[in-house]
């Protein structure tokens, strides 16, 4: 995006949430914002560095962008972060203690969950941070909202001396809708004032605040009793009430139009008085939060009868057709279901790797690997669970192949002694939460072999700069690490470590074969861009001889997209022994020449009109 | 409440669903209407399923489309126009275009290919209208033009003039790439003269 394409101040655009909050933090003045790339939030950071008068990175994890913000805080600089739900796990160790000094310039958290988990290892209601910390928690339910509430998140952080969670779910980063926008306000900014009993959070000078934490917690209760965010909205069928927040608002009124709904905005503190008051007017309540009973369990304790999980899920959005058989559930009634035609049976189209993408070679070579396991991590390479490789045996959080592995090396029985334990992990992963797993690694002499998949990018989020690309934010030149030398002051002996060629197969399987035998920490990088970045230089196009083809199938377990087959057979050996034969075509629209499907072809039936690099047939590993 | 038009666009990821689906969305923000625009992408970049539901309107809430109320299904890949069917109201109408992309799953012969998606989905009595906007777009040379042959496709089943619609597109090649605005003039065309010869069908 370049400057031109920056979001003016207009009336009726149209704006992802994501952008909307960008925006918005731009105009509120903010002068540093920091984020670790995560489906859905991360359009927020990308949007916000094309904004001029205001620092951006992208920081090597969630805690240390949270921390890059207190500090600005702390120097009088409106500021903010960003992250997906898991990233404020990482984050929760600064949050705890910054809500204990507060802030100086406005500190705007948005942390956005992955309602459904479209591309997310598991679901989390972050809402549950905002009563843990004692934080005021926003709620928008579409992007003009976003907008605004972003805005007044920075008015309440400076009047409150509070950082402020604003919760956002992919249905509110990833919907695009109609917004009105304003201009940046300058805001006036003093200087660092040195006070120990403020910053300094020891025992002696915590003490003191916690009381301060709960009274602000409590004086934000009063404002939310009145905030202009928390809203009761008319209606003619008071049988039942509705009290929501969140995208979940939009589903109530789209599937109960006549229904009275009390609509949270801000969200926690939560505005007990208002919402009793409400409930007074409607014959039940029902409590519709995205995802669990967090104001439900309040309002019961504060003696407000509710219904709530009772009659909906405590998982997944609570689209309309999810909210309709919930309340007739709850009124008894039978669950009428809009006419519409059966789903037919379609295969699955699950996410794969992409046509020549350099983890194909890894995956494909681990899938050869017999008597292996391993532990996996978060990123594109996470694919390689999927078929055809089967070839990653764990996924648990950001870095945690490097103690899962250690831990299965000290952990294994007999049943497991002959196995060689292997963890696979990528550039960016590796130095947002890797570097510590493999010290423990080292310093701990796990027998360990670590795949670190570098390709120069933050691959799953579409392509970040991180600090094995060389360059910033903004594209521009940074220094940039260097893996190998990393990997040998975390204690690897420089022996053991190597750096390979993801599409040279044969080197490949012979450096990953030495390094499983030896036992003591070793690590093989791969050094190879990924396809979708601009660093990626694509050749000519393979094409399969369809004479030559033997319909061998070897090339289809590479597993590129760009091989299809064209007719299947079947044929019986001398032995007597029936087998599939696939024939095969490559598409040359997506075939960019990496050569990995011509190093399996047995036939040598995968060509080019000139081979632009010599590819080395892959004989040994057939059987 | 006035009626609020359901639009469901599917494909695969890379495709191009959330671009058309967006310019769609432009087209009917220059008219005043008040649009909402989601995805289900998931990690979609990777080849996998696509859905972007646009709901346009006097006054639009929620932004999903619910099972069996889509005015208009537009499959940019025949299996996955399968594969949404259900979302159509009684009535409503699909646009697919037959050209098929077959994953990886499927070359590895653990899932079948439907035989004939377009066929299947007539079979259950959807009014369907079925073309091949990948070929339509080779033949006008460069296959990223199969996104404005499918927007062309779209253009007579709207609740507005078709040419605020070519406008949208034109204007988006306007601003970025004025060297291709004719091209994609000509291949919305194609994709609305592949709908109406469609239409005389019996």
């Amino acid at each position: 995006m370049s400057a031109s394409q920056l979001v003016p101040a207009a009336a009726r655009l149209f704006l992802s949430g994501n952008e909307a909050v960008a925006r918005a933090v731009w105009e509120a003045g903010v002068r540093v914002a920091a984020a670790y790339p995560g489906t859905p939030s991360t359009e927020i950071l990308e949007v916000l560095a094309n904004y001029p008068d205001l620092y951006t990175e992208w920081s090597v994890n969630e805690k240390v962008s949270l921390e890059v913000a207190l500090g600005a805080s702390m120097v009088g600089a409106r500021a903010f972060c960003a992250m997906k739900h898991v990233g404020l796990n990482v984050a929760s160790d600064a949050l705890m203690t910054m809500t204990v000094t507060g802030v100086e310039g406005g500190l705007v958290i948005a942390v956005a969950d992955d309602v459904g988990m479209s591309s997310s290892q598991n679901e989390q209601d972050s809402r549950f941070w905002g009563r843990f910390a004692h934080l005021p928690v926003f709620e928008p339910a579409d992007s003009q909202e976003a907008y605004a509430m972003t805005l007044a998140a920075f008015e309440l952080s400076e009047r409150h001396d509070t950082p402020v969670i604003l919760r956002l779910t992919t249905r509110i980063c990833h919907v695009k809708g109609v917004v009105s926008t304003g201009e940046r306000s300058e805001v006036e900014q003093g200087g660092f004032t040195k006070d120990a009993r403020r910053w300094v959070m020891v025992p002696g000078h915590a003490k003191p605040r916690v009381p301060l934490m709960f009274e602000r917690e409590a004086a934000i209760r009063a404002e939310a009793e009145t905030s202009p965010f928390n809203v009761s909205v008319d209606g003619t069928d008071r049988r039942v009430g509705f009290v929501t927040s969140g995208p979940a608002y939009m589903h109530v009124r789209e599937a109960f139009p006549d229904a009275p709904v009390f609509k949270l905005g801000l969200a926690y503190p939560a505005p007990l008085e208002a919402v009793r008051r409400f409930a007074a007017s409607v014959e039940a309540l029902l409590v519709v939060e995205e995802t669990e009973p967090l104001l439900e369990n309040e309002l019961k304790a504060a003696g407000i009868a509710c219904h709530g999980k009772d009659v909906l899920p405590r998982w997944g959005e609570l689209a309309p057709e999810v909210l309709l058989p919930g309340l007739a559930r709850l009124r008894g009634e039978p669950v009428a279901e809009p006419e519409h035609l059966e789903p037919q049976q379609v295969f699955p189209r699950p996410p794969t790797l992409c046509s020549a993408c350099p983890h194909l070679g890894v995956y494909y070579t681990l899938s050869q690997l017999r008597n292996i396991v391993i532990s996996g991590d978060i990123g594109c390479y996470t694919l390689g669970a999927g078929h055809p490789w089967n070839a990653l045996d764990s996924c648990i959080s950001m870095g945690a192949s490097m103690g899962v592995a250690l831990g299965m090396d000290k952990g294994r029985g007999e049943a497991d002694k002959n196995k060689k334990v292997l963890a696979v992990i990528g550039d960016s992963t590796f130095m947002h939460m890797g570097m510590q797993g493999l010290l423990d690694i080292t310093w701990n002499r796990g027998n360990v072999t670590i795949l670190l998949l570098d390709n120069r990018t933050v691959g799953m989020t579409g392509g970040q700069e991180n600090p094995g690309s060389g360059r910033d934010i903004h594209g521009d030149e940074a220094p940039r690490i260097d893996f190998a030398k990393l990997c040998e002051a975390l204690g690897v002996k420089k022996e053991r470590i190597r750096v390979v060629d993801p599409y040279q197969l044969p080197v490949l399987f012979k450096a990953l074969r030495e390094e499983t035998k030896i036992e003591e920490p070793s690590v093989i990088i791969t050094d190879r861009p990924c396809v979708l970045i601009d660093r990626y230089e694509p050749t000519l196009p393979y094409l399969v001889k369809e004479d030559a083809c033997t319909g061998c199938g070897n090339c289809i377990d590479v597993g590129c997209p760009a091989i299809h087959v064209t007719r299947r057979d079947k044929e019986v050996k001398a032995s007597g022994k029936e087998v599939d034969l696939a024939f095969v075509r490559i598409d040359t629209s997506a075939c960019t020449g990496c050569g990995l499907c011509v190093q399996p072809c047995a036939p040598e039936a995968i060509v080019h009109v000139k081979p632009l690099r010599p590819v080395q047939p892959l004989k040994f590993l057939r059987t | 409440m006035a009626k609020v038009t359901n639009i469901l666009v599917c494909g695969i990821g890379g495709q191009g669903v959330m671009t058309a689906t967006e310019i769609l969305a432009e087209a009917a923000l220059s008219l005043g209407f008040d649009v909402k625009k989601t995805e289900v992408a998931g990690m979609s970049q990777r080849g996998g399923v696509v859905t972007s539901h646009l709901r346009f309107g006097e006054q639009v809430l929620s932004p999903q489309i619910r099972t069996g109320e889509a005015d208009l299904l537009v499959g940019f890949e025949a299996a996955e126009a399968l594969r949404w069917g259900h979302m159509l109201r009684p009535g409503g109408v699909a646009l697919v275009n037959a050209g098929r992309i077959v994953p990886p799953i499927v070359n590895i012969g653990l899932f079948d290919y439907p035989e004939d998606p377009v066929a299947q989905m007539r079979a259950l009595g959807i009014e369907l209208y079925a073309f091949d906007a990948t070929t339509l777009a080779q033949q006008r040379g460069n296959i990223r033009l199969g996104n404005t042959v499918m927007l062309g496709a779209m253009a007579d089943r709207l609740p507005f003039p078709a040419e605020v619609l070519l406008e949208a597109v034109l204007a988006r090649f306007r601003s970025r790439k004025p060297a291709l605005v004719e091209v994609n003039r000509e291949a919305f065309e194609l994709g609305r003269a592949a709908v109406a010869g469609n239409a005389t069908l019996p």
